[in-house]
């Protein structure tokens, strides 16, 4: 179109340099991220975050830095409750798997007819608790752990393939030596400029803008 | 809180209780660490040794290769196993590679609950270690059933002739415990390598290395958020994990243990097997991390510290070894049962009797060397006690396992058993694979738990260095 490059043209003039790319930035920013470079940094910079509001922040750390996810106030996880159920739900499946094939002759019907069987061993009952325990144990176990760890992972959302954070190749080093804290865009007390100040108050290394 | 001055310096070494040894030496820049954990695996080629190293376990686990196809090939008959000794080497290598196993998962779980922060340095490879054993253990009694395309009737799988395993067995008990403890420890192991995978993904330099780190860490980014469910999952992973490793070799001392032969039917076989499989297992980590850290340069996180209490481990499990092997004798004397004490009197004296003196030199006399600190603290001599304490260990499950199929009640059915080539090679090439997956990780690998390492390390509590900090300014 012939005539759109005028219209930007004065368009730019006609408005001021500063308003113009706070505009098109509030748009494209995702958020802004600051880095320290010591645990004790991230650690105070973290409260004073969360204590001026803020909500939809987040550390990124090269390793769990002590006592910093109290101070985000990060609550606690239901983790342990889920896995609690994962182990549970072993146990039972244990009590059918060995009660079905060794002590009961029922059919059940599973895509084509599935028959128990009645195990007579040396004259021994046909359910032989104390003998059931070490495979009911290892099924506990063996579901509590596939539970705890697909539902870690379920929880923080991985596997993740796109993270802005991620994408920035000035933070290669959060899995190195740095700690980064990030106030994303969405967060209803960010402002472009005042979230910057206030990040720059808290004195860090330096502060990244983070596209989408 | 009053400190005591201290008006020496603290080395790794030092037994002074007014301040702990340091866990890291000659690093306080979490750079540096990174930099020097991975400074092998970034280099463009390894050191010579590697490379001499894999090609003779690539070569043995060739061997191992060619051994079972010719053992699928042909039959059982291929090995010494016999009629009593229905159980010839494929069942001592299973129980001893199971045995070894078991110390990744002692030090990631077990001392991780007991806060014993010097597990850092040595868990990562050690787990490793305890994968790639149980993979070698597995193997054998896979080709143990000689017929291996019938393996799946270990498995409660429905089938067309109706039929179901016996799970009064503890054959059947064993395929569960193992199964669930390999599952187990490979979660725990990955689980781990998440961040230090991430940390292999930001510093790559190519494309490729990118990509493939990258698809392992799952997107991992470091968020506190993240670790918290992390380090939640971590710790109930190891509270899992540590009745698990109670339970594994006890139920492999259950095969023994329920049957009805001397010197198997005995109540003490699971904790002595426990006790046994830690004691082999912290010998194989030192044997593999005594070279290691010389070779790959860590010596600044895997201390002459960690070493020295590897091996009072060594020395504590190795002494509750030897009770034990003294508390079967004394309990078949005064049992008054005369198979249990012909068993005993046989082991010792009988036609097995070398194997069973290799044993107590290697297992009983061999750590009780490290009561002594100038021994603790010399590299060369602890790397041959513990090649001792493995072979040592190899040779109790053959005296267990041999001597009582052997010679069991009747003479008239009295055997012999004698290993062939094969039994033989098979058991070396199944060093040959555990060495090969071992090199190929600690190649490829974040061989140390990066992450963690940075963790222990007394710049990285925030409270202490605020603290720090404040004084210097008053």
């Amino acid at each position: 179109m012939s005539g759109s490059a005028p219209e930007t043209a004065t368009q730019a003039a006609a408005s001021p340099d500063t308003v113009m790319v706070d505009v098109r930035s509030k748009a494209e920013v995702w958020g802004l991220a600051a880095q320290f470079s010591t645990p004790a940094g991230i650690y105070e910079a973290a409260k004073k975050v969360r204590e001026s509001g803020y909500r939809w922040f987040d550390c990124h750390v090269p390793f769990p830095v002590h006592g910093l996810d109290k101070a985000m106030g990060v609550q606690y996880t239901i983790l342990p409750i889920i896995v609690f159920f994962g182990g549970l739900t072993g146990l039972l499946l244990a009590a059918f798997l060995q009660v079905f094939t060794n002590s009961v002759e029922i059919d059940i019907w599973a895509l084509v007819s599935v028959v128990g069987y009645q195990f007579e061993v040396s004259g021994k009952p046909l359910i032989s608790t104390p003998a059931f325990i070490p495979v009911a144990f290892e099924l506990t176990v063996l579901l509590s752990a596939l539970t705890c760890v697909s539902f870690m992972l379920f929880l923080n959302k991985l596997p993740c393939l796109y993270h802005p954070v991620l994408k920035s190749p000035k933070l290669k080093r959060i899995t190195d030596d740095r700690f980064v804290l990030v106030i994303e865009a969405k967060d209803p007390k960010f402002a472009r400029s005042a979230t910057e100040a206030f990040l720059e108050s808290l004195e860090p290394e330096r502060i990244v803008e983070l596209e989408p | 809180m009053t400190t005591l001055p201290i008006d020496h310096p603290i080395d790794e070494l030092s037994d002074d209780p007014r301040q702990r040894a340091p866990l890291v030496l000659n690093h306080d820049e979490f750079g540096s660490v990174t930099a020097d954990i991975l400074r092998c695996n970034e280099a463009k080629k390894p050191p010579m040794a590697w490379y001499i190293a894999f090609v003779i376990s690539f070569a043995l686990m060739c061997v191992l290769g060619i051994l079972v196809g010719y053992l699928v090939v042909t039959g059982v008959g291929v090995w010494g196993n016999n009629n009593p000794a229905m159980w010839g080497f494929p069942i001592v290598n299973f129980v001893f590679w199971v045995g070894i196993g078991h110390a990744g998962t002692l030090i990631s779980a077990i001392l991780f609950l007991f806060r014993q922060k010097w597990r850092t340095s040595i868990n990562r490879f050690a787990e490793a270690m305890t994968i790639f054993a149980v993979v070698c253990a597995g193997l054998f009694p896979g080709i143990h059933v000689g017929r291996i395309w019938l393996a799946y009737w270990l498995f409660p799988i429905p089938n067309q002739m109706d039929m179901w395993p016996q799970f009064r067995s503890p054959l059947l008990w064993d395929v569960f415990a193992v199964g669930t403890y390999f599952t187990v420890s490979l979660l725990f192991w990955y689980v781990g390598m998440i961040p230090d995978l991430a940390t292999m993904r930001d510093r790559a330099t190519s494309k490729v290395k990118a990509v493939a780190y990258g698809f392992f860490a799952l997107g991992w980014r470091g968020s506190m958020r993240h670790w918290h469910r992390y380090e939640r999952a971590y710790l109930l992973l190891a509270a899992l994990a540590t009745p698990l490793v109670l339970s594994v070799h006890s139920v492999v001392s259950f095969d023994f243990a329920v049957a009805q032969l001397p010197g198997w039917h005995t109540t003490i076989f699971p904790p002595y097997f426990v006790a046994g499989a830690i004691f082999s297992g912290f010998a194989m980590v030192l044997s593999l991390a005594i070279p290691a850290r010389e070779l790959w340069g860590l010596k600044d996180f895997i201390t002459r510290r960690h070493i020295e209490n590897m091996c009072k481990i060594v020395l504590l499990t190795g002494s509750m070894v030897g009770y034990a092997y003294g508390m079967e004798f004394f309990i078949a004397w005064y049992s008054g049962e005369i198979y249990e004490s012909f068993a005993f009197i046989n082991r010792a004296f009988g036609q097995y009797a070398w194997a069973y003196w290799i044993m107590v030199s290697c297992n009983v006399i061999c750590p009780q060397l490290f009561w002594f600190k100038a021994i603790r603290r010399n590299i060369w001599v602890i790397f041959i006690i513990t090649l001792f304490v493995n072979l040592g260990m190899w040779f109790e499950r053959f005296v267990i396992t041999v001597t009582s199929l052997a010679n069991d009640f009747l003479p008239s059915s009295w055997g012999w058993f004698e290993p062939t080539w094969v039994d033989v090679m098979t058991f070396v090439g199944s060093f040959g694979l555990f060495m090969t997956l071992f090199l190929l990780f600690i190649r490829f690998g974040p061989i140390l738990a990066i992450s963690e390492i940075k963790a222990v390390m007394p710049e990285a509590d925030p409270h202490a260095h605020h603290g720090h900090d404040e004084e210097a300014r008053q």
